[in-house]
This record gives C-alpha cells, sequence and structure tokens, in this order.
C-alpha cells in the first residue's frame, strides 16, 4: 500500500512526544541549576543568596562556603573588584540593569575565569532595591580572541609608530644629506680652484684668454691649463688632457699640475719638462700598476730679437698641435714631432718645436674636446683638425679674446654635441696700435683684405 | 575660557532663594561623573546651593580641554576645582568630594584656602597601594588588572558616541538616553585618571588640613577599608570620623539617606 506525504510516519511522531515530554518534566528548579550559564542572587550589599549550581562548578567553590558567607567582590579578582566598584555597582544603582560587562572571578583553586557579567535590580512594591539577578556566562575564548584583537591593536600602534620613527630618520638622514652635499660643493669648489688658475695672471706686453668647460656636474674636469711667470720676461704656460673624469682624474690633473710647474722652474726646457713629468706619473701610477697617463702641450714665451716679437718654445705628449692665426690672415698648425702620451712609458721622447710671435699673431692651445665636438644633423661627424683649421682662417688675424669668443660661440652652436670636457687657452702679441685700437675692432680687417 | 561649559558645571538650590547655608560643591571621583550624587542631591539642595561639575575628561566635560601632562597627577584636578570657584566666585564653600576627589579638595584648599571653609571626605584614602607600615589594600598589579578591565569595558563610550554625550553640554538629555553613559569615558583619558588615582599618595597633604572636616566611611568598602578612614580621621586633628552602616565604595548611591543625613548635621554644627 502507497502512504500519501500527508500521513504522519507512525514511528517519528513517537519519538518527538518524547522528547516533549522529557522538556515537559524539565523542573524549573533544574533548569535554574543545570542552565548554561552561572546563576547568582545578592542582596543590596553584594551578599551572596543563591548560586546556581553550574557557577559553583565553574567556580569549584562548596554552596555552604559562598551562601551567605561570602559577597559579589569576593568572586571577582583584585582588579577586578575596582572596577566592580568605581563602575559597576555605581552604574547598576543608577540604571537598575547593566548587561556584559567583563570581569575576572577567581576560582576555588586560584585560577582566573573571564567571564560576561549582566544584572538586574528587583524592586519591591513600593519601588525600593530588594536585591540583585546576575547572570554570569564564561568568556574564556572570547577574551582570548579580544585580548588577540587588542594585541593585534597594540602591534599595528607599534607599527604606526615605528614607521613615524623611520619617517623622523629618513628626514634627519635627508637633511644630514643636504648638509654633506653643501659642504662637498664647498670643497669640490676649493678642490677645482687647485686644478686650474682662478684668472689668468696679467702678463706684461701679452695677451692671454681662455675659456673651461666641465662636462661632469661635479665639475672636475679632466682638462686643466695654466700660464705662470719662471723669471722676470719668461713665462711658462701648459694645457692638456689626462685621462678619465671626475675625482680620479682631478687627482691626476693635480699631479701633473704641480710637477710641471717645479718641473719648469727646475729646468724650463719644454721636452725636458714634459720628460720630468712622464717620470713622475709613471713612477706613481703605470709602474705601480694602474696605468694612467695625460696629453699635454708644454711651453715658455719669452722676448724675441727685439720688444715687438716673442719667442715660444714648446713640445707636446700626444695632444693635439697648437695653431697659430697669424697677423697676415693665416692660420697653422704648429708641428711638434714625436711626443708620446705622457706617463706611458718610463722613457718617452719630447722633442721643442719653436717660432716666433709677431705682433697680431695669436697661438692656440686646445684640447680634443674641441676637435672631438660632434657636429652634423644627426651628431655623428667630428668636428675635426680641417673644419678647426679652415675656421682659424676664417678669423684671423684675431687677438687671443677675439679667437676665445669666436670659439666659444662655436661650441655654443654644438649644443649637445659637445659632451666631453674642453680648455682653450690663447696667447697673443698686441698688434700695433694703428690694428688693435679697441674702439675700432673692425680696424683688423684691413690687414687681411682677402677677407 | 568657558569654565562652566569645560567642567559641565550645574548650579541648583532652594526655590528662588540663596538658601541659608553655605555653598556646597559637589566632585565626583574616579569613574563616572557628577550623576553619582543625584540620590542626595534634592536633599542637599534643599537647604544649600549645590555646584555640580565633571572633571575634563570626565562626563560632559569638553574634552578638547584635556591634556595627559596636566591631568596625570592630582594637582591638575585640583586646578579644575579652584578654577570651578573662582568662576563661581565662591567663598568658604563646602567642597564634598568622593574617594580620590577627597584628596584633590585637601590640594584645592591648600592652594585656595579663601574658596574652601570645609572638607566632607566621601570614602576617602590617601594613598590606594600598601606600603611600608601602612596597608591601602591594593599592590600595583592590582592597579593593572583595573587597566586590563578598563581596556576590556568601553561601557559606552565609542568613538561615534563620544562626541553625543560630549558635545552637547546644553542638551544633556541627549547624554542621558544612552546606557552606561555616567560612565562614558574615553579609554586612554580613563587610563590616565585611573594612574593619576591609584598611584598616588597624599598622605603628607593630609597633615597641614586644619579645616573642619568631615570623613565618611562605610563599613564595607574594598577600595578605602576602615583601618584607612581611621588613618585620614587621625591625620586630620580637625576631622570627624562617620561610619555608615553601608556596604561598597558608593554611600551616596547605596546608603544616600544615611549619607545626606551625615553631610546635613555637619553643615548644621558648622555653622
Amino acid at each position: 500500500m502507497c502512504r500519501t506525504a500527508e500521513e504522519p510516519e507512525p514511528d517519528a511522531d513517537r519519538g518527538t512526544d518524547a522528547a516533549f515530554s522529557a522538556l515537559l518534566e524539565d523542573s524549573a528548579e533544574d533548569l535554574y541549576e543545570q542552565a548554561p550559564c552561572g546563576y547568582l542572587s545578592t542582596l543590596m550589599d553584594g551578599t551572596i543568596a543563591k548560586a546556581n549550581a553550574t557557577l559553583l562548578g565553574w567556580l569549584g567553590l562548596e554552596r555552604q562556603a559562598v551562601v551567605g558567607r561570602m559577597r559579589f567582590t569576593d568572586l571577582l579578582t583584585v582588579g577586578g573588584k575596582l572596577y566592580h566598584e568605581t563602575h559597576f555597582a555605581p552604574l547598576l544603582r543608577m540604571q537598575g540593569e547593566l548587561g556584559g560587562i567583563a570581569l575576572e572571578m577567581r576560582t576555588g583553586s586560584g585560577d582566573r575565569l573571564p567571564v560576561l557579567v549582566s544584572s538586574v535590580v528587583k524592586y519591591g512594591s513600593g519601588g525600593e532595591p530588594l536585591l540583585i539577578r546576575t547572570t554570569v556566562f564564561d568568556a574564556s575564548d572570547r577574551r582570548a580572541y579580544e585580548a588577540q584583537l587588542l594585541r593585534r591593536r597594540q602591534e599595528a600602534e607599534q607599527a604606526r609608530a615605528e614607521a613615524e620613527r623611520q619617517r623622523e630618520r629618513a628626514e634627519d638622514a635627508l637633511r644630514q644629506a643636504e648638509s654633506d652635499r653643501a659642504r662637498l660643493t664647498e670643497a669640490l669648489a676649493a678642490l677645482q680652484q687647485s686644478l686650474v688658475p682662478t684668472s689668468l695672471p696679467a702678463v706684461p706686453d701679452l695677451e692671454s684668454a681662455v675659456y673651461y668647460h666641465t662636462a661632469s656636474p661635479d665639475r672636475l674636469g679632466g682638462d686643466f691649463y695654466d700660464l705662470f711667470p719662471l723669471d722676470e720676461d719668461r713665462w711658462a704656460f701648459f694645457l692638456g688632457d689626462v685621462c678619465g673624469k671626475g675625482p680620479a682624474a682631478a687627482s691626476l690633473t693635480s699631479l701633473t699640475r704641480y710637477t710641471l710647474r717645479a718641473a719648469a722652474l727646475h729646468d724650463p726646457e719644454p721636452a725636458t719638462t714634459l720628460a720630468t713629468l712622464n717620470t713622475v706619473l709613471h713612477e706613481q701610477y703605470t709602474a705601480a700598476g694602474d696605468p694612467r697617463y695625460c696629453t699635454a702641450v708644454f711651453g715658455t714665451i719669452e722676448p724675441g730679437h727685439d720688444r715687438q716679437h716673442r719667442t715660444v718654445r714648446l713640445a707636446s705628449g700626444g695632444h693635439p698641435p697648437a695653431l697659430v692665426l697669424r697677423a697676415d690672415g693665416r692660420a697653422e698648425f704648429l708641428a711638434t714631432p714625436g711626443g708620446l702620451l705622457v706617463g706611458i712609458l718610463p722613457d718617452a721622447p719630447f722633442t721643442t718645436a719653436q717660432t716666433t710671435l709677431a705682433p697680431g699673431d695669436t697661438l692656440l692651445l686646445y684640447t680634443d674636446g674641441l676637435t672631438e665636438a660632434r657636429t652634423g644633423p644627426t651628431r655623428t661627424s667630428l668636428f675635426g683638425d680641417d673644419a678647426l683649421h679652415a675656421f682659424a682662417t676664417d678669423h684671423a688675424p684675431a687677438g687671443p679674446q677675439e679667437v676665445i669668443t669666436a670659439l666659444t660661440g662655436l661650441l655654443k652652436s654644438f649644443g649637445d654635441g659637445l659632451d666631453d670636457d674642453t680648455a682653450l687657452l690663447a696667447l697673443g702679441v698686441p698688434a700695433t696700435r694703428a690694428t688693435t685700437a679697441p674702439t675700432t675692432p673692425p680696424a683688423t680687417n684691413p690687414t687681411n683684405p682677402a677677407r | 575660557m568657558d569654565i562652566r561649559r569645560r567642567n559641565n558645571v550645574t548650579l541648583t538650590g532652594p526655590e528662588g532663594g540663596e538658601g541659608d547655608g553655605p555653598v556646597v560643591v559637589l566632585a565626583h571621583g574616579f569613574g563616572c561623573d557628577q550623576n553619582m550624587w543625584r540620590l542626595i542631591l534634592p536633599a542637599l539642595a534643599r537647604h544649600h546651593r549645590v555646584v555640580l561639575f565633571d572633571y575634563v575628561g570626565s562626563g560632559a566635560s569638553d574634552l578638547s580641554a584635556w591634556s595627559e601632562q596636566r591631568y596625570s597627577s592630582l594637582e591638575g584636578y585640583a586646578q579644575d576645582v579652584v578654577e570651578v570657584c573662582d568662576e563661581l566666585g565662591l567663598e568658604q564653600a563646602v567642597f564634598v568630594g568622593h574617594s580620590v576627589s577627597a584628596m584633590v579638595g585637601v590640594l584645592a584648599a591648600q592652594s585656595a584656602p579663601e574658596r574652601i571653609g570645609s572638607l566632607v571626605m566621601v570614602a576617602p584614602s590617601p594613598r590606594y597601594i600598601d606600603d611600608e607600615g601602612y596597608r591601602g589594600g591594593f599592590s600595583e598589579q592590582d592597579i593593572e588588572e583595573l587597566m586590563a578591565s578598563l581596556d576590556a569595558n568601553y561601557l559606552g563610550w565609542s568613538a561615534a558616541m563620544a562626541p553625543v554625550i560630549m558635545g552637547n553640554p546644553d542638551r544633556p538629555e541627549l547624554g542621558q538616553e544612552l546606557t552606561n553613559s555616567f560612565c562614558a569615558t574615553d579609554p586612554d583619558i580613563a587610563r590616565v585618571f585611573a594612574g593619576a588615582t591609584f598611584l598616588s599618595d597624599s598622605r603628607e597633604s593630609l597633615k597641614s588640613v586644619n579645616l573642619p572636616t568631615l570623613v565618611l566611611e562605610c563599613t564595607q568598602d574594598v577600595i578605602a577599608p576602615r583601618e584607612v578612614g581611621a588613618y585620614v580621621h587621625a591625620a586630620i586633628p580637625t576631622s570627624r570620623l562617620v561610619t555608615l552602616d553601608a556596604t561598597g565604595h558608593c554611600p551616596q548611591l547605596s546608603a544616600p539617606e544615611a549619607t545626606v543625613q551625615a553631610i546635613l548635621a555637619f553643615l548644621q554644627e558648622a555653622r
């Protein structure tokens, strides 16, 4: 036979009835004593009048030791007592009820039991408070969770404080870095001044001009030059280029400059002076396994056969040849035979060349920053010796300042094609007054009708 | 600065009169606020002008005036008392201080003797932590436990509710509707007040008190046990000790009639 869904299943029905009647037989007393929470009733003075078996079981206390003998606060830890007296009790008095307060109870064995307590005051018919009913929930797990939350919050707070300290440290470091940078800039400026003269000295009956450009941001160039007196009539000059850039190049430049100055005072013969420099650099670097070198032109200038002329003697070590712009409009490279890079070989031959500067003649020394500047639309071809020669021819005759100004303009036109250090030094015998009167600069042109 | 607003000062007294006795200043202790006095207020106000206030950081005071530095010691709370007295122009007032406020009253009377004429100390203790030859009832570890309880119970305080409770001194009913708001305190501020209270030692200050003083103690008080009451009474020669048949630390709540009777009798006598 088929049962319909509406017909109750006889066995299941009997089971539900049994459970329901068992529930009905559950006495109020049993519900109270065995409730899943602690029950407690106290007089208004806190004396415990009643407590259920659940609470007594949690606390491990005998009923007769508690009821009528202890006050509610006796069940609490000392900190809990303080909190009860300063917050719990006053609030309960004022509000008549209070719920969910976290406290800690002390068990008979001395253990702590975290609990959540709710209390309500029972009032008499006249509104007078009679007793306090309290339920107690075991909050061990929940308190552990809360403690974890609290710990997390404290950790977050500590992390925030640590981040704040880091930020302050970073700011300190930044301030320190800025002050370091200021000091370094100052030191660099002092060092820079030791590498090249701040200004050229005035030489009687001689004009001079200079251009100096460093490609590196710290302004420590690899190019160098100088002009200084040897005695009353004779002056020495040099210009060169050390290998490398930055601080390492600067130390090489420094050694080179002061060696040349000292050597020139000892023996101003240009080939000899460069040979001395070669020995010093080779001994200092290459022989010590740190090959470094420079290229340089060193020369002297002294009165010639009359007061109008100057005799220039110079030697070169691997350096681009000097260029002379003559008063008659020609420009010529001054050949300096031999001359290897200075500092590479233990014994390097240098040769002294000689020329005479007449009034209106200008001697130009330059580093390869000029001749190796990249030109052209794509910045791929080099300016080169020929172009320099043509440029010089185009401008000759010209005094030192005029030459430097023209070349500076040329360099500027290279724009970002000029990525190396560049030094230019020009020395010249002033032209006769008729042709170099400063108020009439175009007057130099008649001496060069070809232009 | 508006002191009345800052300290949520409330003035009450006999209908249409100045009262026939000195002005009574009621100062709450650590825990709640001026609501602590609500059960004895009507009886007191029948005969006296009564000043109620909240310390900065408690109740409906202006929290923006609170600073940890000032309120880390009882001197800061005494400054509140003096400033409230100055603001109201009180002279020879009766200062009723509950719990730690009893010691705050001693400090205030020392710094402004013209303002305070007599002291009522309700459940006072000059030092809560045991010391050599002295039993205050607590150890420092107990105080740390209290701090933990403060952390575990924010009692109606929350960052969202605080503006409602604290920011509407003109409309106190807003605050009073909130459960547990009598004890609603920023937990960080409560911790500072707890430290100022339970780590204080005012035993030296007691010796200089020469004002008429009423010491009220309860028969059962875990915070200020009877031997502490006896200590305070012994330290102040001009004091009278009355033991109230009351349990707990707040007789003004648990035994308001007995408390107010004792205070009124003292005021009667002092006149």
